[in-house]
């Protein structure tokens, strides 16, 4: 993989079809923050996201759906740096 | 299994983390993707953003090839996850979606598998006791 020159700030989708209007910009308004709410449920599909990533030394941005196919643990905690 | 780990660190402070601490701990750092969830809003869909602290606190979800949840465990910060149980589970799901059987409290790989059918019903006794949930 080449070294690829990456802006400061690399824009993610976040959560991909998930209360945004038609995800070509982010959505600000306090009414849009309202429907953001949690949806994953067991026996459901996955919510799909878009996120920023650090990878084998490399920044990239990562989708759930990539990972189609395979079995995928994903898991959330609390900060870098924290003790547990 | 693809692992995936998520924070709402930076992917910057994630690249740090690696390189400062973790790599100290695994050889070579942790083998998998780090995502960053800056403003939590990956979070607030799966239920573990908490606004007050403005983090995603500890969960951890279990997803089939199909794209599917099939698990999810949510603590709070102090307590960490226990990863056999995680494996034991990823082993049961597999060992369900590859036979169609079902897996009782506490199967493990080599114990009584439960085959669901008309056939089953008011007999679970004669193959699962609880002494097998342990």
């Amino acid at each position: 993989m080449t070294e690829e020159q990456q802006p400061c700030v690399q824009p993610s989708k976040g959560p991909i079809g998930v209360g945004e209007s038609d995800g070509s910009e982010p959505s600000r308004d306090e009414s849009k923050q309202e429907e953001r709410k949690m949806i994953a449920r067991v026996g459901k599909p996955a919510p799909d996201f878009e996120a920023n990533a650090y990878v084998d030394g490399a920044f990239r941005t990562v989708k759930l759906s990539d990972y189609k196919g395979q079995w995928v643990t994903l898991c959330f905690y609390p900060g870098d740096f924290t003790f547990v | 299994m693809q692992v995936l780990s998520v924070s709402t660190d930076s992917h910057f402070t994630h690249k740090i983390w690696q390189e400062e601490e973790l790599s100290k701990m695994v050889d070579g750092g942790v083998p998998f993707p780090m995502l960053s969830d800056q403003g939590g809003r990956i979070g607030q869909v799966y239920g573990v953003y908490d606004e007050d602290a403005g983090i995603d606190i500890r969960g951890r979800f279990l997803i089939d090839p199909d794209g599917v949840v099939q698990a999810m465990e949510v603590l709070t910060p102090p307590v960490g996850r226990n990863v056999s149980e995680l494996i034991r589970q990823i082993q049961a799901f597999k060992h369900v979606r590859e036979t169609g059987e079902a897996t009782p409290s506490g199967w493990t790989p080599g114990k009584p598998t439960l085959k669901p059918g008309p056939g089953l019903v008011g007999k679970v006794w004669e193959i699962w006791k609880p002494e097998k949930a342990f």
